[in-house]
């Protein structure tokens, strides 16, 4: 054959450099960010291997500080953030819209240089003196702090800027680029979910950007807001930063949620039980996300009616996410259910999402985390909605889609194999970590009283196999990339757009503009019928 | 069910606990019930319906409002009930009582400072009467630091800007331990304390005997008395373990690497710098974590610690 792909067609650094198409900026997103989260990671196996003893493993509590707050902080801002949309997304969403690109493809360039641009302010840090305020930069502790914060908040900055472009463009593209026939019902919901995080994006970001500046401002111009020294108000830090980073939790957790809804009913072969109320609930989260930043803020000192109304709200959000879950779970229901990696990685994210959502009651209620906040609970918690949700269905929505990013069939067997690893790693990583929290075990802490050994024992043998389980599933994935194409345009059975080009596809996506007559989950009537009945023949 | 009670929560010490408990069992029953329920249809539909397997599946419905309905009102009403329950237990600690007995508390990196309403102050060491309501009203002197002890429940931040209060009503008489749960850089998880619940005699005999202050006490005495009400002990051994300081034992007279490669011999002036100002000298090896304990030992203490550490050899 071949036509020419995306890949093909032009060659040589310049013309990824320059490149305009969506999906090789996805792609170089995809390196970029996958880059970050190998950082984020061994530094996470650093902090767990420290934790090992009660007292000095092998090294002292400044790196330990500095270490944590660089996982915190290249995880979140540039793994998890920019993953799934800004990779996966990127990549995906006009193909299934239908579109050439996305609105504005030179926004979208530019979206990746802010990203790498903020990246290696974040990284020179490192360099610089590094950082030891821990993602969240409370102050007066951050303005009271040596290092390189200065030029980590400007980095976070800068970043905010590079999520707010891929908003914008998300947001235009799905007004403006759907194929014809392809009403709002008829968007695939990973673009509903898509549309939602932009709203987030558009709307929190610039809260975080002039948070990070105003710190910026008093700790180089030694103008009073935060440092009760110069007059400011430490806690209105809290309020601004959690304004902004409490409705990212949900830039984080949409796409993943986005990824499911795509992945369960193609492998099971049914179409999505209560389309509406899912996409529905994603806008539902997106709203009621900006209302609930108080609940980081329990003990803080904020009034108790505050506080009372943050924990009402906060429960509101626990509605449409219970909603989705039963809805993917009753999708699942008389399917056809093939358990190939993006469906094994999906079941995942149930499974562990439902223990990430519901211990989330336990800190929404306000006299339980009381008891529980800032303790290991708390990092336990997080870690199964982050990792466990997002990063668990970012695996699910790499191996659905990497047939059609890069034309090549991965090693089932090994994804398997990979699969398994990181289910028992991660539990036993983080279910130790729920004991020791709800036993009174504080977060960010270097020495730790002997009683705690066991379970950071345990959590730290736990990162050993759920390491080994992600180096695996790396190796299988690059390896694919050494054979020669053989990916099908289709090779799951899925009926959404991308799915009706080659893989890869070539630069302008489709032949002919697609005309879309149906719904994207519409699988021909009676085809799990007629398998049962071919079987029997 | 006791050893169940004893893996995930810690000892009951206050009254609080009787409030937080049920509702943490109560939730954590209610997760392994929802997680059952989802793993366990998950784990349904991939046996009965999954791919190539001789089973007759019709035609599921793609919406079904009543059941949708159904599993968004009773997760609805769930959760009014859990916000109610939370929000009562959070009154009731954010109201003291009026007739509580009020002691303040200083945090700084790292340590905390009590005062009593005699004017008596101890470091780390906060000793109350059992069955009484104490209320604590807080302020940190450098950046936010955050008063957590676990076994009552409690946890409240220690603004610098503002002040913060906490209550509790310890239940029995025992030892509980004060932890820092807010972050507050290098010292952060050494800034520990111990909470003595004592009976209400107790209680007076040790304020009106000064914190046995040590008056009469020959001087090493008095030291060892403050190296355990100061918190000496936290970072500063006796038997020669490394801790977050140098061990005490064989230190006086012998010469000391600080970082930087310079010697120093550990005599009174040493050790007396190293007490009210404790960034001076930074002992090879060791992370410069030491608060001031400029204003809190008057002389006669600091030289009673000096006599104390001469005593072990």
């Amino acid at each position: 054959m071949t036509a020419a792909s995306y890949l093909t067609e032009q060659r040589g650094l310049r013309s990824w450099l320059f490149t305009l198409d969506h999906k090789r900026i996805g792609v170089m997103y995809l390196w970029s960010t996958l880059l970050a989260f190998f950082l984020g990671g061994v530094l996470a196996m650093l902090i767990r291997l420290e934790l090992l003893t009660p007292t000095r493993t092998l090294m002292d509590a400044d790196t330990y500080n500095k270490v944590f707050t660089l996982h915190g902080a290249v995880m979140i801002f540039l793994f998890i953030i920019p993953s799934i949309p800004a990779a996966l997304g990127n990549f995906v969403l006009p193909l299934l819209l239908g579109a050439r690109d996305v609105a504005f493809p030179r926004l979208n360039l530019a979206s990746y240089y802010l990203y790498v641009l903020g990246a290696l302010m974040a990284l020179a840090s490192m360099v610089t003196g590094g950082i030891d305020t821990g993602w969240t930069f409370y102050t007066p502790y951050s303005t009271s702090t040596g290092g390189a914060v200065n030029l980590v908040t400007l980095a976070v900055f800068v970043l905010g800027f590079s999520s707010i472009f891929t908003g914008v463009n998300f947001i235009a593209t799905t007004h403006k680029l759907r194929a014809p026939g392809m009403s709002w019902f008829r968007m695939p919901l990973f673009v509903w979910g898509m549309y939602a995080t932009a709203i987030i994006q558009i709307l929190a970001t610039p809260v975080l950007g002039i948070t990070v500046l105003l710190l910026f401002l008093e700790r180089v111009f030694g103008v009073g807001i935060f440092d009760p020294k110069l007059g400011g108000d430490p806690v209105l830090f809290q309020h601004f930063f959690w304004f902004y980073s409490h409705p990212a939790v949900y830039i984080m957790i949409l796409p993943g949620m986005a990824i499911i809804s795509e992945v369960i009913p193609v492998f099971s072969r049914r179409p999505i039980f209560g389309y509406r109320a899912i996409a529905f609930s994603s806008v539902a989260i997106a709203g009621v996300s900006f209302l609930v930043w108080g609940h980081h803020m329990f003990v803080s000192g904020q009034s108790v009616l505050a506080s009372a109304l943050f924990s009402f709200l906060t429960f509101l959000v626990a509605i449409p996410s219970a909603v989705k879950v039963f809805n993917w779970v009753a999708t699942m229901y008389k399917g056809s259910i093939w358990l190939q990696a993006p469906m094994i990685y999906a079941i995942m994210f149930l499974l562990l999402f439902a223990i990430g959502g519901l211990t989330g009651l336990f800190l929404g209620s306000l006299a339980t985390d009381v008891h529980l906040h800032d303790t290991y609970f708390v990092v336990a918690h997080f870690h199964y909605v982050m990792m466990g949700g997002v990063f668990i269905a970012f695996l699910a929505g790499l191996h659905y889609w990497w047939p059609k990013m890069f034309g090549r069939m991965y090693s089932e067997r090994w994804s398997r194999i990979a699969a398994a690893l990181v289910f028992v790693g991660f539990n036993t990583t983080f279910l130790a970590q729920f004991v020791m929290g709800s036993r009174g075990m504080p977060r960010r802490y270097y020495n730790y009283l002997p009683e705690f050994q066991p379970l950071h024992v345990v959590s730290t043998v736990g990162s050993w196999i759920l390491a080994l389980g992600l180096v695996i599933t790396a190796g299988y994935l690059l390896a694919s990339l050494r054979k020669r194409p053989d990916a099908p345009p289709n090779p799951w059975g899925g009926m959404t757009l991308e799915w009706q080009t080659s893989s890869p596809p070539p630069t302008h996506n489709f032949e002919t503009v697609p005309v879309v007559d149906r719904g994207p989950y519409d699988f021909p009537p009676l085809e799990a019928e007629e398998e049962l009945a071919g079987r029997r023949a | 069910m006791d050893w169940l009670r004893n893996l995930l929560m810690p000892p009951r010490g206050s009254t609080f606990a009787d409030q937080v408990d049920p509702l943490f069992w109560f939730l954590v029953g209610l997760t392994a019930f929802f997680f059952l329920l989802i793993a366990g249809l998950c784990g349904w539909f991939i046996l009965r319906y999954r791919r190539g397997r001789a089973v007759r599946r019709g035609v599921a419905p793609t919406h079904n409002t009543a059941l949708e309905l159904v599993w968004s009102l009773i997760p609805l009403a769930l959760v009014i009930v859990i916000f109610f329950w939370g929000f009562h237990g959070y009154i009731s600690a954010a109201v003291p009582p009026a007739d509580a007995l009020e002691i303040k508390v200083l945090a700084k990196r790292w340590l905390w400072q009590f005062e009593y309403p005699s004017g008596l102050r101890t470091v780390n060491d906060l000793r109350v009467p059992v069955g009484k309501p104490v209320k604590l009203v807080m302020i940190s002197e450098d950046v936010i630091h955050s008063f957590y002890v676990p076994s009552f429940r409690i946890k409240q931040d220690v603004l610098p800007s503002r002040y913060t209060q906490v209550w509790f009503e310890a239940t029995e008489p025992g030892v509980h331990r004060l932890l820092c749960t807010e972050y507050c850089g290098r010292g952060h998880s050494d800034m520990l304390g111990t909470i003595q619940v004592v009976s209400a005699e107790e209680y007076q005999q040790w304020l009106d005997s000064g914190g046995g202050s040590g008056e009469g006490l020959p001087p090493a005495e008095l030291g060892r008395l403050i190296y355990t009400q100061y918190g000496c002990e936290v970072c500063h051994s006796l038997d020669g373990t490394r801790k977050e300081g140098p061990s005490f034992r064989g230190l006086f007279g012998k010469p000391v690497l600080l970082t930087g490669g310079q010697t120093v011999i550990a005599d009174e002036n040493y050790i007396r710098e190293s007490i009210l100002n404790p960034q001076a000298k930074i002992v090879a090896g060791y992370q410069p974590v030491m608060p001031t304990f400029q204003g809190l030992l008057d002389e006669r203490q600091i030289n009673a610690l000096i006599e104390f550490i001469k005593e072990q050899k």
